[in-house]
């Protein structure tokens, strides 16, 4: 299929542009559930389709298509010239591209277990034997489990000479379980809420994550929230499991770093940042534990943000966010990247699909792994302890956010006293990180795959990756709703 | 995509079923062109389009069935053979319908030819003028245009056949200020119903109408949420509004069918006949949709049900079944808020006292049977006395159960078809609510 993105980088470039580039996406999924012991999904898909996005006259214009005959190249090259002549009908500023190598290279996400290459059977046998073990626990009213599994090959290649295969191969599973009792609803989910734990590897994720092992757990502690306490309101010490550590970084360090959100491009929709670029280098973003990177490469781990390059053709870097409380970087595109005298971009731009534009989106946000064992995080006279994230807000600028966790337990001098219900925390960005008191060490620290991260108009859903260990807070306002 | 191209595939993956022994095939075809213009900084930064077709079909083989979805069309036999393997990989399952039978589906047009010819030069044209009304007021527009044009057919081979073609324009805009910010937004079939200058002019005025915002105690208020506001907080509950949520007890209306949840003023209607309304007249198996009395006078009524549900409960199906295999059973799409009489400016004199909210973001469900969610203000929240707006207002974060809130409206506007970012469109009225709980205040 490499022929079609060569034919319409030459159509382009022979009718004029100052820059264009082509993405040609193949990609296939599956997805399977149970629910409730019974199969609730059983399906495969694939899409193949190309997008050309060129600069002509400082306007920018995109055009994808699924119809790859050369009349189909054709018309989405006359369609993409036609929008960027539209866009510089309100252009204020022409588009400038910083600098980026020539690259030449071919790259695949490591899979040790295709799982394309494991049975449908046995991969419906797994969810429902985990679906039958929480249902093995009487007051448990729903069962949810699910697999997905996505490869898309993606051949890029530009006017600047760079051609580009890459191969990346994402599974996710995940399984839930409800109970309804007395007009109050509880869920417990594992590994994570929302769909579990996605990572670019195969269904050796899958194996890695045990669904069985934890089924009897997870419906035991649904139940057993129905006779909790509420979680008491106030303000309190907080530790956070992980994954919900993870969402916390996505949400008020993530997202605030787009540096086009800081820049306005998404006033209309996603909303802007906080982070005004005179306090680059400034400000304090959290206390001297805190060191945030984003980090595409490889070496980072195998996060839903993990590539050789993105997709404007940037080798993936590592990138310091915070570095000792301190702010210092953004996420970037060649665009972009001037408008904080950087002279390169540091390789966030990324698109949905073949039928979206790409944009200033997470890679890995990370939080470094911190130096205390579990037991240190946890030895406090009193704290608050919260598990697997049930709902998250912020405001438009990213100050002000709510998070709700499935559940949550008192900690007395080290140890669980009791189990919380309905908890929630809230608080602002900054102040939450400055309050950063301890973090567990890699020992404990896992790499979150957020699978529906929404940016864009029309919306794009993306994966991000998110390495956060356990790790506590001081006077964090906590409550019950 | 012509009914000949279709009738096409669909004969080309039944050819390819039979000859595996496979009889029953469904396939949903979809066609779509779309094109959107965002701008920011007052100018456009971000231009696209896109087309693209798909196939999609499922067999059934006995009480196994399965899905395989392609956008190739020269592997619509390939995707068919996927189909039959993954559903004989599968388990039985008891609930599985036979494919469905054709009804009577009476079409619904929803198709605008000058809608389907938008151009990108007259997009920017738009965009252009309505850039111009925010930068006359001093202030950055950020937003967006776009139109589309979509076709979409199911078969199967009982012989169904049903089509629906549809356009779409939507414009939304952000007017920024130093301190302040206004937004609007509106969608339509016809990109003639738009008005974006009157929505960039109107988005211009809140930015400008909220400057240098006053900071207010958290604390419970009286507020007028304007249909935006409305649409996607009250969008909240629909997912919870069918026979299978009801069966699996994830619903918040488990337990609760005939009694008075809301006020007696709430009327809450599904409607894909509604002339303000978008969509298809038919659902995922292709029964026709019919109307349906959600909550009567606060009291919920009718529920959707697709025909799993509706075989298991000894109903008929109502036409809002979700595609087959599928994990939610149905859905309903088409709400219309049967709201009240009032003009926007008599419900802002009615208000009295209190803040008027233009519209919410970031909503999440809290709690999935009291229906309490958090969210944000944004982009217009003004301090009002005496029903006059007397300044703009920092945002608030706000924890509201949406039964309790159905409980507390004094009034409403008449419904207008209304587009937010956090629930699909619908046709909503203005609330004027008691009590509405602002948790916090946020530092703009």
């Amino acid at each position: 299929m490499h022929h079609v993105a060569l034919q319409a980088l030459d159509l382009a470039a022979q009718r004029g542009v100052q820059y264009a580039d082509v993405r040609l996406v193949e990609s296939k999924s599956q997805d399977l559930s149970t629910r409730n012991g019974r199969v609730s999904q059983v399906a495969d898909a694939e899409s193949v389709g190309m997008a050309i996005r060129m600069l002509v006259d400082g306007g920018w214009g995109f055009a994808a298509t699924d119809d790859l005959t050369p009349a189909g190249v054709e018309k989405a090259v006359t369609m993409a010239r036609a929008i960027a002549r539209a866009s510089t009908m309100a252009l204020k500023n022409a588009a400038r591209l910083a600098d980026e190598p020539v690259h030449r290279a071919k790259w695949a996400s490591p899979c040790t277990i295709d799982p394309f290459g494991i049975s449908v059977t046995k991969k419906l046998d797994h969810l429902l034997r985990v679906d039958e073990a929480m249902r093995a626990n009487k007051a448990v009213t729903l069962t949810e489990t699910l697999f997905h599994a996505n490869r898309a090959r993606q051949f890029f290649v530009n006017t600047e000479g760079s051609e580009i295969e890459q191969t990346r191969t994402m599974t996710g599973a995940g399984c839930a379980c409800y109970v309804f009792e007395d007009g109050d609803l509880q869920k417990r989910s594992y590994p994570n809420s929302f769909g579990g734990q996605y990572q670019l590897k195969g269904w050796e994720l899958v194996e890695e994550i045990d669904m069985l092992s934890q089924a009897s757990r997870l419906a035991e502690e649904a139940a057993a929230l129905h006779s909790a306490d509420v979680c008491p309101a106030g303000e309190f010490t907080l530790i956070l499991d992980s994954s919900q550590l993870g969402l916390q970084i996505h949400e008020s360090i993530g997202h605030p770093i787009e540096l086009d959100r800081v820049l306005g491009s998404e006033a209309n929709y996603a909303g802007m940042s906080f982070l005004t670029v005179d306090q680059l280098r400034k400000l304090q973003y959290g206390s001297p534990l805190v060191h945030v990177v984003s980090d595409a490469t490889l070496e980072h781990g195998p996060g839903l943000g993990t590539f050789a390059f993105d997709d404007e053709g940037v080798a993936a870097q590592r990138t310091d966010i915070i570095r000792e409380g301190l702010f210092t970087g953004y996420l970037t595109s060649r665009e972009t990247a001037g408008a904080i005298g950087a002279t390169r971009s540091n390789g966030c731009l990324r698109a949905a699909g073949w039928d979206r534009l790409p944009l200033i989106r997470m890679t890995n946000t990370s939080l470094e792994p911190g130096t205390s064992t579990l037991e240190e995080v946890f030895d406090v006279p009193h704290a608050i302890y919260m598990e697997t994230n049930k709902s998250w807000s912020i405001d438009d600028k990213r100050y002000n956010f709510q998070f709700g966790c499935e559940v949550a337990w008192e900690i007395r001098n080290g140890k669980r006293v009791r189990m919380l219900k309905n908890p929630v925390y809230s608080g602002i960005s900054t102040q939450f990180w400055n309050a950063c008191q301890a973090i567990a060490n890699r020992e404990h620290w896992t790499l979150w795959g957020v699978p529906n991260c929404g940016k864009g108009q029309p919306e794009q859903v993306m994966g991000t990756g998110h390495g956060a260990s356990p790790s506590r807070f001081g006077e964090i306002s906590v409550g019950s709703l | 995509m012509t009914d000949a191209q279709a009738r096409e595939w669909f004969s080309a993956a039944q050819r390819e079923a039979r000859e595996h022994g496979v009889d029953d095939v469904e396939m949903f075809c979809a066609e779509e062109e779309s094109a959107l213009t965002r701008f920011a900084n007052n100018a456009i930064h971000q231009n696209m389009s896109e087309e693209s077709r798909v196939v999609s079909i499922r067999v059934a083989i006995g009480q196994r069935t399965a899905r395989a979805t392609t956008n190739r069309m020269e592997n619509i036999r390939e995707a068919t053979r996927t189909a039959i393997e993954l559903a004989r990989a599968s388990e039985p399952d008891a609930h599985l319908m036979e494919m469905f039978s054709p009804g009577i589906v009476e079409p619904v047009m929803r198709w605008d030819e000058a809608t389907a010819q938008v151009t990108p030069a007259m997009r920017a044209e738009i965009v252009r003028e309505a850039i111009g009304c925010v930068e006359d007021a001093g202030h950055m527009a950020a937003g967006m245009y776009s139109t589309s044009r979509a076709s979409q057919m199911l078969l199967n081979s009982r012989g169904l056949h049903v089509r629906h073609d549809e356009t779409g324009a939507t414009f939304s805009i952000t007017a920024t200020a130093r301190d302040s910010s206004g937004w609007a937004k509106a969608s339509a079939v016809r990109a003639e119903d738009l008005d974006p200058a009157t929505l960039a002019r109107s988005a211009a005025e809140k930015g400008t109408q909220s400057a240098a915002p006053r900071r207010m105690e958290p604390g419970r208020y009286r507020v007028l949420l304007e249909p935006a506001a409305v649409l996607d907080l009250v969008g909240q509950i629909f997912g919870d509004c069918s026979a299978t949520a009801l069966e699996e007890e994830r619903s918040f209306l488990t337990g609760r069918m005939g009694e008075r949840l809301f006020g007696e003023n709430i009327t809450i209607y599904d409607d894909v006949r509604h002339p303000l309304q978008d969509g298809a007249p038919f659902d995922g198996e292709g029964v026709a949709r019919r109307a349906l009395t959600l909550f009567a006078n606060g009291v919920p009524g009718e529920m959707p049900y697709g025909r799993a549900a509706a075989a298991r409960a000894g109903r008929k199906p109502t036409g809002h079944g979700l595609s087959v295999p599928n994990e939610a059973g149905e859905c309903v799409t088409n709400i219309v808020i049967a709201g009240g009489s009032h003009s926007p400016a008599d419900l802002l004199r009615e208000l009295g006292d209190g803040i008027l909210v233009t519209r919410l973001w970031y909503i999440r469900e809290v709690d999935p049977f009291r229906k309490v969610m958090t969210g944000m203000t944004r982009d217009g929240t003004f301090l009002v006395e005496g029903g006059e707006i007397v300044c703009g207002l920092q945002n608030f974060r706000f924890n509201e159960s949406v039964v309790e809130m159905l409980r507390r409206v004094e009034a409403m506007s008449a419904p207008v078809r209304a587009s937010g970012e956090e629930a699909f469109d619908m046709v909503v009225p203005a609330m004027l609510v008691n009590d509405f709980p602002f948790t916090e205040v946020t530092l703009f």
